[in-house]
């Protein structure tokens, strides 16, 4: 846990707090409200009909069968949708991905919208989209990593290089005293937060409201005005709650354009909700992966060189590549590494950004390969990994801006009991005989910055307001952000007025990379030191204040009053500063960026190390996670207890990952066979073993200046590589597929 | 959801004639049923709410040692009922590792019976299924099967039955008592059931307006409750269906078993009866050796239905396991993961 004391003294009252979520009262009675909570008068439900098919087009559809249905208003199909301002196939940047709109009559990808059936009750719009009996021209689907055709992008993820290398690593290798090759394959994840995509569209002429999920509120409006053809300032977006978001509401989904087309179309609004089973297919995915490493170490055990591959799977029509390998551009001192990616197009949806896009993957396969490789070279795989510290990030060179994870593997070791691991596998038992098996993998993630924007304002009574269309996906950020802008202008929170939410608030960037409270806090703090600013000009030119001529920098601000730092028994409050200024507030503007200088010269990363242990029936194969311990340094920490339960989450979500969730697609239809949460398996409570996550103190002056690294997503990189070599250290068993199932462990 | 005909039955007569019309079907719980009318896999035309049925929901034990379980019996107070679950420790363990703690408290001991296959092809509409179409061909034989079956499948269909709670039922002979049209009869539950062959859309012997009033245990059953196990193996810890499962309870007669009586789950299209196993056993010592040739009697007859090989190996040790169990004992209490592998017994005699 932080030292609440000195973060008390260094910011306020709030930053370190652990402070329960501020809207947890109305989540809990149902109060606040959700997208799909929202019912304007008038409102028509929605219901999308998707394609059986995956590849080729729609021949027919019973539109009259649907109209005729009792309550069915109207029928959308590519032959009545609204037509569209711009292309829904154009892409002016890599951040607009393709959307199937009905422009047309193709098919390509299951699971895709071909109708949108409009009805009085969600009943009748159910069943209008059962009688549209669509028949198809079909042709043959390309799935999975070996069927589809083979690209080399450039790009991977939200933009890196597909290739990045330092050093001769076949050199590397031919000199290495040992050397590991090993195959990795990770499966294909479809998006399923609690809440579906869901929307509600109302149009007032060309006045477009909407409700609905964002983790990118300025990005929807943008590109609702361009479909659209709409001034954004006639579009606003309301999204003050998510039921999770995990990188599936960065991006407006076609569906949710769907919704919005749906309105225009009748004139009335309408809500339209993704049943679960639509979630597999137009939302995002994380595309499975088949990673190959090759690594090489010296007599000490010191790598020589590290060779990561990744072959991922995009869809026919659109790019995006899961980067699993650059994991190791960052993690393990080699003085020869190579990053490489490939890629195949298929028969899918397009793959997006979910929780950790690349380093998930890439960490359970890396971690994976130093397990083999510590085993390799007789060593314990912690000393293995301490070995192979990096002291500067290992391709770039760059120095760490800071970097605690020594202290997280010796914290994490520790409590978890690390030094009571069987050197051999298969040696640990239970006293009923289970097999037992300890694992370990480090966690990482890039401490990324994006932009963004905030407003802050106090008022002559003494109150503020700090307003920015932030996104709380469930992760606190209404309470996070909140706690930076009660510090950032000096009050209790109980006097601060915190407006997030919505799009016609100043532009908070997206929630996603695990940058948001970094970034927009560093907005916060930016516009909450700039409104300071003033009221110090305000207070220390005025010689009837007794903050008369300290200066700016001479004042902090403390309870709602500014505070003379030579003298802190002389102090003034806010209110008074202004009423004598015959002001009713003052307001500025903040923004919150990376900082280029820093980010040049600094490699930016949070650590973590985390430490599984398996419990394995030795006929029966079947596993459980019993115990799992991570250790986290990530800069600040703003509250303990979100914190806390991201490094929860994401940790269960590493469980998911190793031991459970797999989309099973038959190959012959391109559809998930699998699509309920009955049978696409995530942990349910008995599988979410003893959790503890510590807080491992970590002070960087470079990332920004609050100090503050991600942590939304760092949970489950480390996570699932750890568990699965638990498995390996339980068994005797190298299962390299994820996720392992007991018949792979029958021997 | 198609529109059909909503009609709440006062009598079992009442209820019999009104489902005996073609597309009727009974709605108890729902817990399947409702998500097959949402699926559109079940599009009936009329519903018959048994719900409300008088008398349907008492568990009695009969003089002599049977056990009466009433139709309408919720699936977890039949698991909790102090006698039953001492007296048939193995169907209340059964019972208690299968679903959620929700869907049992919601769901019938007749709609367990009569519960439908998991197949995912059975439940896509898109795919070719036998079962929902005859004659459509079976879409699952070269597709993903990984959990289909091993035992009494055939080329038209190679699903399984999800039931947790049958596999036991049927190794202690339980019987359903049917009122229909043409009377009461009673049915063996192993015979309620039919295998797939030519015909796997016709899953039981249940003529249209048959109704399940109860379900009956014959007095020999509580003879096993002293050694007496249900074990699930999933792939998770709970709210899975069973990969492979199995039910052994044994009688012993000296130091010998004197009767055993044991069946699969997850590997046919209905609970299947061990009964090879069964007279391996009789008479025999209870040691790991008898266990597996106990198991390879009746593994004997199975085969892979696709790429599910592996479930013929741990379906044996599966039954060596059980057997193990149950011959250490039936535990004073219901472990806190019930049938799981993880119940926290000794994994070895």
């Amino acid at each position: 846990m932080p030292d609440i004391a000195y973060e008390q003294a260094r910011h306020g009252s709030s930053i370190g707090q652990p402070l329960t979520r501020r809207d947890g009262f109305l989540k809990v009675t149902g109060a606040a409200t959700y997208a799909a909570d929202n019912r304007p008068e008038g409102l028509l439900h929605a219901v999308v009909a998707v394609s059986r098919i995956a590849r080729g087009r729609v021949a027919s559809l019973d539109v009259a069968a649907a109209k005729a249905h009792s309550g069915v208003v109207e029928v959308m199909t590519g032959t009545n949708a609204p037509r569209l301002a711009q292309d829904p196939d154009a892409k002016h940047n890599p951040f607009m991905f393709r959307l199937d709109l009905l422009q047309n009559d193709r098919v390509r990808y299951a699971h895709q919208p071909i109708a949108v059936v409009i009805a009085e009750t969600l009943e009748a719009a159910t069943e209008g989209a059962e009688l549209l009996a669509p028949r198809y021209e079909v042709d043959p689907p390309q799935i999975g990593l070996d069927a589809g055709e083979p690209q080399e992008p450039e790009g991977v993820g939200a933009g890196d290089k597909a290739i990045v290398s330092r050093g001769d690593v076949e050199a590397g290798l031919d000199q290495a005293e040992r050397r590991v090759e090993t195959t990795y394959e990770t499966a294909a994840q479809y998006h399923n937060a609690l809440e579906p995509h869901a929307i509600v569209a109302q149009w007032d002429g060309d006045r477009l409201i909407v409700d609905t999920p964002s983790q990118g509120l300025a990005m929807a409006k943008m590109r609702l005005a361009g479909l659209f053809g709409l001034d954004p300032k006639s579009i606003l977006v309301r999204s003050p709650y998510l039921g999770g978001g995990f990188g599936s509401k960065g991006f407006l989904s076609g569906p949710q354009v769907l919704g919005v087309m749906a309105a225009k179309l009748v004139g009335r609004p309408v809500k339209l909700v993704l049943r679960r089973e639509q979630m597999f297919g137009p939302v995002g995915h994380r595309a499975e992966t088949r990673q190959t490493l090759r690594l090489g170490t010296d007599a000490s055990g010191a790598l020589t060189a590290l060779d990561h591959h990744t072959l991922t799977a995009t869809s026919r029509f659109d790019e995006f590549y899961e980067p699993a390998s650059a994991i190791s551009r960052y993690l393990y001192a080699a003085p020869a590494v190579s990053t490489r990616h490939s890629g195949v197009r298929v028969d899918t949806g397009t793959p997006l950004f979910m929780r950790a896009p690349g380093e998930a993957s890439g960490s359970v396969a890396l971690e994976g390969a130093i397990d083999e490789m510590a085993e390799a070279c007789g060593l314990d795989p912690l000393e293995f990994r301490l070995r192979n510290y990096a002291e500067s990030e290992p391709i770039s060179g760059r120095p760490f801006s800071s970097k605690a994870l020594r202290e997280c593997y010796a914290q994490g070791a520790a409590r978890f009991g690390w030094d009571k691991r069987g050197p051999v596998p298969r040696s640990m038992r239970d006293s009923a005989g289970r097999l037992i098996g300890y694992g370990m993998g480090t966690a990482l993630f890039p401490a990324l910055m994006m932009q963004a924007e905030a407003r802050a304002e106090i008022r002559a009574d003494g109150t503020g307001t700090v307003a920015l269309g932030a996104h709380d996906m469930g992760q606190g950020a209404w309470t996070a952000l909140a706690q930076i802008a009660a510090d950032g202008l000096g009050i209790d929170l109980d006097r601060l007025d915190f407006q997030s939410g919505t799009s016609d608030l100043p532009n908070a960037g997206i929630a996603g990379g695990s940058a948001h409270t970094a970034t927009a806090g560093t907005a916060i703090h930016s516009a909450a030191a700039a409104v300071l600013a003033q009221l110090a000009d305000l207070a220390t030119n005025d010689e009837r204040s007794p903050l008369y001529g300290a200066g700016n920098a001479g004042v902090y601000a403390r309870g709602g009053r500014l505070v003379r730092r030579d003298d802190e028994g002389r102090s003034e409050a806010f209110s008074e500063i202004l009423n004598r200024a015959g002001r009713t507030s003052v307001s500025a503007q903040g923004q919150g960026a990376p900082d280029p200088a820093s980010r040049e010269a600094y490699a930016m990363h949070a650590h973590g190390a985390v430490f599984a242990e398996v419990s394995i029936d030795p006929d029966l194969g079947q596993i459980r996670v019993t115990r799992l311990v991570g250790a986290f340094a990530a800069g600040r920490v703003v509250n303990p207890r979100l914190v806390t339960s991201q490094y929860y989450g994401g940790m269960i979500w590493g469980v998911s990952f190793a031991l459970h969730e797999k989309a099973v697609v038959d190959p012959r239809s391109g559809r998930v066979m699998n699509a309920n949460l009955g049978e696409y398996h995530v942990p349910v409570n008995a599988d979410v073993p003893s959790i503890d996550a510590i807080l491992v103190d970590e002070h960087d002056p470079h990332v920004n200046p609050l100090g503050i690294k991600g942590v939304g997503e760092i949970g489950i990189t480390g996570t699932a590589g750890a568990i699965a070599n638990a498995v390996y250290h339980a068994t005797g068993i190298r299962v390299r597929k994820t996720p392992i199932t007991l018949d792979q462990l029958l021997g | 959801m198609n529109r059909f005909d909503y009609v709440r039955a006062g009598s079992v007569a009442e209820a019999v004639a009104a489902a005996a019309e073609p597309g009727a079907a009974y709605l108890a719980a729902g817990t399947n049923l409702l998500d097959l009318m949402k699926g559109n896999i079940a599009r009936p035309g009329r519903l018959v709410d048994v719900t409300h049925l008088p008398g349907l929901d008492r568990i009695e034990h009969l003089p002599g040692g049977g056990v009466r379980i009433g139709a309408l019996v919720r699936n977890s107070d039949l698991a909790y009922d102090p006698d039953f679950a001492r007296t048939h420790p193995a169907v209340a363990e059964a019972l208690l590792s299968g679903a959620s703690a929700q869907l049992r408290n919601a769901a019938t001991v007749a709609g367990n019976l009569l519960q439908r296959t998991r197949c995912p092809y059975f439940y896509d509409p898109a795919s070719a299924c036998n079962k929902r179409d005859p004659g459509a061909g079976c879409d699952a034989r070269s597709g993903e099967t990984r959990l289909h079956a091993v035992l009494g499948w055939s080329e038209h269909c190679i699903a399984t039955h999800p039931s947790d709670f049958c596999v036991p039922l049927v190794s202690l002979d339980a019987v359903v008592e049917i009122e229909g049209k043409a009377g009461a009869r009673d049915v063996p539950l192993e015979a309620l059931y039919r295998l797939p062959d030519s015909r796997p859309d016709r899953e039981t012997v249940l003529a249209p307006g048959d109704l399940i009033v109860a379900l009956r245990l014959p007095p020999e059953a509580a003879g096993f409750a002293a050694h007496s196990r249900y074990l699930k193996v999933r792939d998770r810890t709970s709210y899975a269906f069973a990969v492979v499962s199995a039910a052994a309870s044994l009688r012993f007669e000296g130091g010998r078993i004197g009767e055993a009586r044991v069946a699969l789950g997850g590997v046919a299209l209905k609970p299947w009866r061990a009964r090879a196993t069964e007279a391996v056993l009789a008479g025999a010592e209870p040691n790991e050796r008898s266990f597996g040739e106990a198991a390879d009697a009746t593994l004997a007859d199975a085969h892979p239905s696709g790429d599910n090989a592996y479930k013929i190996e741990l379906a044996r040790r599966l039954i060596v396991r059980a057997l193990t169990l149950a011959a250490a004992g039936t535990p004073e209490r219901m472990p806190a993961l019930p049938a799981s592998a993880f119940s926290g017994d000794a994994l070895h005699a």
